[in-house]
């Protein structure tokens, strides 16, 4: 006979399930989002910059269509970034009763920043018309700087759940006293801040750029195509190696501070030095199948030599051992191909221009470039598989299992059902939205931005 | 004061913002819901379009505050309500979605039917959304969240003070939104919008009067810690809200004329006054509320000392309101000034 005291348990097996699918939808959706919010602001500077400096119309032109775009994805990223805080409480309750005290310190000023972000952003979106030139582009300046700083929190406190430090527990397990800044100034905030920040910069610039890419591929390769371009896709491609780097960083400092989660996101199976490095590849319990082996490279690329020590799974007790190791392993490689892949289309970029003062004139270079945004949004979300995928069990991690975080309430599964239906919707629209625009810009067209739903003209 | 109290004192300060700036733009959202046809709902959808455009995500930002200031200042609290009132919170959520987008997209979406579905999704979620987070604070009122947290889902908000709570919330964004608009109007120099507003106004206020009487029978009969200070302790704060009220009724009451406009020299005395009444109507609601509950946060379940996170976690949350004080509110008056000014819009 089934036990009474096994249901409430089975019933938060069930909601730790949903609870986790719908928090990683909710974010791997809004995190596009708010790529924009925290790197478009600047690349759109840039071209207000341009077309000021030079007098260049084009320019400017760019801008203030960058602008009437970033209107639509700020709001929907707004309330998409609403959503997330909502969750925590409707899906994590017990993280938040038990730790909110240390980690919402980083919550707390990041809502200094987004308050800033808003206001800004809507003195910039709206004050194209009857602000001067360079006031508005002063006002438009903020927006840079709180896109920085409220990516710099938000991932402060993401780092803080992977290397919680800065707290003070009594025998209850409660929380009784905090240092703020060592909360934020985690160990893990040094490499994964630049990263996220860095990732937003590429996500932007290569999105904005393989949009003209796709344009000039189809014949229009007027000077706002080939501006259209060249701003943001110099912007990812400077970007790109700095990313390189700062990634190389953070994989070193979590084999370090975190080997559970290296080991899943590299398939080591038994600790020991000259580990051979998997590309590609299927996990399993006796090794990598079907990878492309390269000898010691692993050790090596932990320690700078093949006799560098790194602990396997077979070492980590099997109730803290990350699950999805495949998933994991291929979001890594997945993640760090398209970032190789991306800084050898900036050494192509880089070479003919230097070369001849041009973009690439083969149709290959266009296309790489139409393929960049979707392929920078891939390696973003791979990113944060690897982060978050490869921290659990842990929800912060050593102290809290997300198991334990989770809510009791009934109805996880719907309301992820429905926030599927919604964000589907929202997602859609707001791409037909987008696109659009695109169409009306391209013919001249006014935008519809008058009266909310007069009747057409023709009929009164 | 401990530093709880002035911790829990920053999170009114929140909501008294929020309900004034939010709470307004969700107003707007109601009178497009009941403007009518497209025709006849032409004129005042694009005065509340053009009010809301520029500020709407900025007085957004208030509803994030307080949930940051309440969970990293209260921890158990935010999670005691979560957890009982998740039914409530999670439509709230939904309508906000639906409200943000539907007002974004409204604007650019081609088509009028698509137009159409966008700006009734814009609307009627205007009203849903601060319906279910009046029901949420008429619950938490009510005393029906257990400081533990996991009560019961529905019982403690299907009751007749959380459901005339949210109804209240409903009527009071909608009373300030027409005021403002009456402000709008007036700098646009459209006479019969300003009457149009006035008229809606004064029935906003009174279906907002007569759910606020109601509710403190329903006070009275289901929160009695509440009630029993809110008509001591409170009593100042009540009286002030009743002398707004009324104050603001005399002025919308008196006769308008009709050479009212930007170029007119007629100007009916005391409507300078009509904005500072609504806000100061409302404040003291709000302020009467957390003197009422005081010193719970949950009444009677939990007090603000017992859910406070430990000091330096508080005083962290100083700073950061500090840090808004100086820096987000001139720029918050900033933006206002530029759109009031008509400096920034479409």
């Amino acid at each position: 006979m089934l036990s009474l005291d096994a249901l409430p348990l089975a019933a938060s097996a069930s909601n730790l399930l949903a609870a986790r699918e719908q928090m990683a939808f909710t974010l791997g959706f809004h995190i596009v989002l708010s790529c924009l919010g925290v790197a478009l602001p600047a690349t759109i500077l840039l071209a207000n910059y341009i077309g000021l400096k030079r007098g260049d119309g084009d320019a400017l032109e760019l801008a203030r269509r960058w602008s009437k775009a970033m209107a639509v994805t700020f709001a929907v990223g707004a309330v998409t970034g609403t959503v997330l805080s909502f969750e925590f409480g409707l899906l994590w309750p017990e993280f938040m009763d038990r730790f909110g005290a240390a980690f919402g310190v980083a919550f707390a000023i990041e809502g200094i920043f987004f308050f800033l972000e808003a206001i800004f952003l809507a003195i910039y979106i709206y004050g194209w018309k009857r602000l001067s030139g360079w006031a508005h582009f002063w006002s438009g300046v903020p927006m840079v700087v709180t896109g920085i700083g409220g990516a710099f929190s938000v991932v402060a406190a993401n780092a803080w759940m992977n290397q919680p430090q800065g707290f003070t527990l009594d025998a209850a397990g409660k929380v009784v006293d905090v240092e703020p800044l060592k909360v934020l100034f985690n160990p893990a905030t040094g490499y994964e801040v630049p990263h996220m920040i860095l990732a937003a910069y590429m996500v932007v610039g290569f999105l904005v750029a393989s949009i003209y890419a796709v344009g000039m591929l189809k014949g229009r390769r007027d000077r706002l195509h080939r501006l259209g371009l060249l701003i943001p896709l110099t912007i990812g491609l400077v970007a790109t190696p700095i990313q390189l780097f700062v990634g190389d960083t953070a994989a070193r400092a979590v084999a370090d501070h975190q080997p559970a989660k290296f080991a899943g996101m590299e398939c080591i199976q038994e600790t020991g030095s000259h580990q051979t490095e998997y590309v590609g590849g299927v996990c399993t319990s006796d090794g990598v199948k079907g990878a492309i082996p390269i000898p010691d490279l692993d050790s090596f690329l932990v320690g700078f030599s093949a006799d560098t020590k790194v602990v396997g799974l077979a070492d980590i007790p099997v109730d803290e051992r990350p699950p999805a190791n495949t998933l994991l392993h291929l979001a890594f490689d997945a993640m760090v191909g398209i970032g190789t892949a991306l800084l050898l289309l900036g050494v192509w970029f880089a070479w003919v221009w230097w070369k001849k003062r041009d973009i690439p004139r083969t149709p290959w270079f266009l296309r790489a470039v139409a393929v960049s945004g979707a392929a920078s949004i891939l390696a973003l979300w791979c990113g944060w598989i690897v982060t978050e995928v490869g921290r659990q069990p842990w929800i912060v991690q050593g102290y809290m299992r997300t198991s334990e975080a989770v809510t009791e309430a009934d109805g996880i599964w719907f309301s992820f059902g429905l926030v599927l239906l919604v964000y589907a919707a929202l997602g859609t629209i707001a791409i037909k939205v987008l696109r659009g625009m695109s169409r009306r810009w391209r013919e001249g067209a006014a935008d519809p931005n008058g009266t909310p739903y007069a009747p057409p003209e023709g009929s009164r | 004061m401990s530093k709880a109290d002035v911790a829990a004192g920053i999170l009114w300060v929140g909501a008294t913002f929020y309900a004034l700036f939010g709470g307004a733009d969700f107003g707007g959202g109601f009178w497009d819901l009941i403007a009518g046809d497209a025709a006849k709902g032409e004129r005042p959808r694009a005065l509340i379009q053009r009010s809301l455009t520029p500020v709407w995500e900025a007085n957004h930002v208030w509803l994030i505050f307080i949930l940051v200031v309440l969970w990293t200042a209260f921890p158990p609290a935010f999670s005691a309500v979560f957890t009982t009132l998740y039914v409530p919170i999670a439509l709230a959520a939904l309508g906000i979605v639906l409200r943000g987008a539907g007002f974004a997209f409204r604007k650019s979406i081609e088509g009028l039917s698509a137009r159409r579905a966008a700006g009734a999704t814009f609307a009627l979620s205007s009203v849903l959304t601060p319906f279910f987070m009046g029901a949420t604070v008429g619950a938490i009122a009510s005393g029906n969240v257990p400081a533990g947290g996991n009560g019961d889902a529905f019982s403690s908000w299907l009751e007749p003070l959380p459901l005339l709570t949210g109804a209240m919330f409903v009527a009071t964004g909608a009373y300030l939104s027409a005021v403002f608009l009456v402000g709008d109007a007036r700098r646009a120099g459209e006479a019969d919008l300003e009457r149009y507003f006035v008229r809606r106004a004064l029935a906003a206020a009174a279906v907002a009067g007569v759910a606020a009487a109601i509710g403190l029978v329903e006070l009275h009969a289901e929160a009695r810690y509440v009630f029993d200070r809110l008509v001591d302790q409170g009593l100042p704060l009540v009286i002030l809200s009743t002398l707004c009220g009324l104050a603001l009724l005399s002025i919308l009451l008196r006769p308008m004329g009709r050479n009212v406009g930007p170029d007119s020299t007629y100007r009916p005395i005391g409507r300078v006054f009509l904005r500072p009444l609504a806000a100061g109507a409302v404040v003291a609601v709000i302020w009467g509320w957390g003197v009422a509950q005081f010193p719970y946060l949950l009444p009677t379940s939990l007090r603000i000392d017992q859910a406070a996170a430990p000091d330096p976690t508080l005083v962290t949350v100083f700073v950061v309101f500090a840090a808004a004080a100086v820096l987000v509110l001139p720029s918050l008056a900033l933006l206002y000034s530029l759109s009031q000014r008509d400096l920034i819009g479409e």
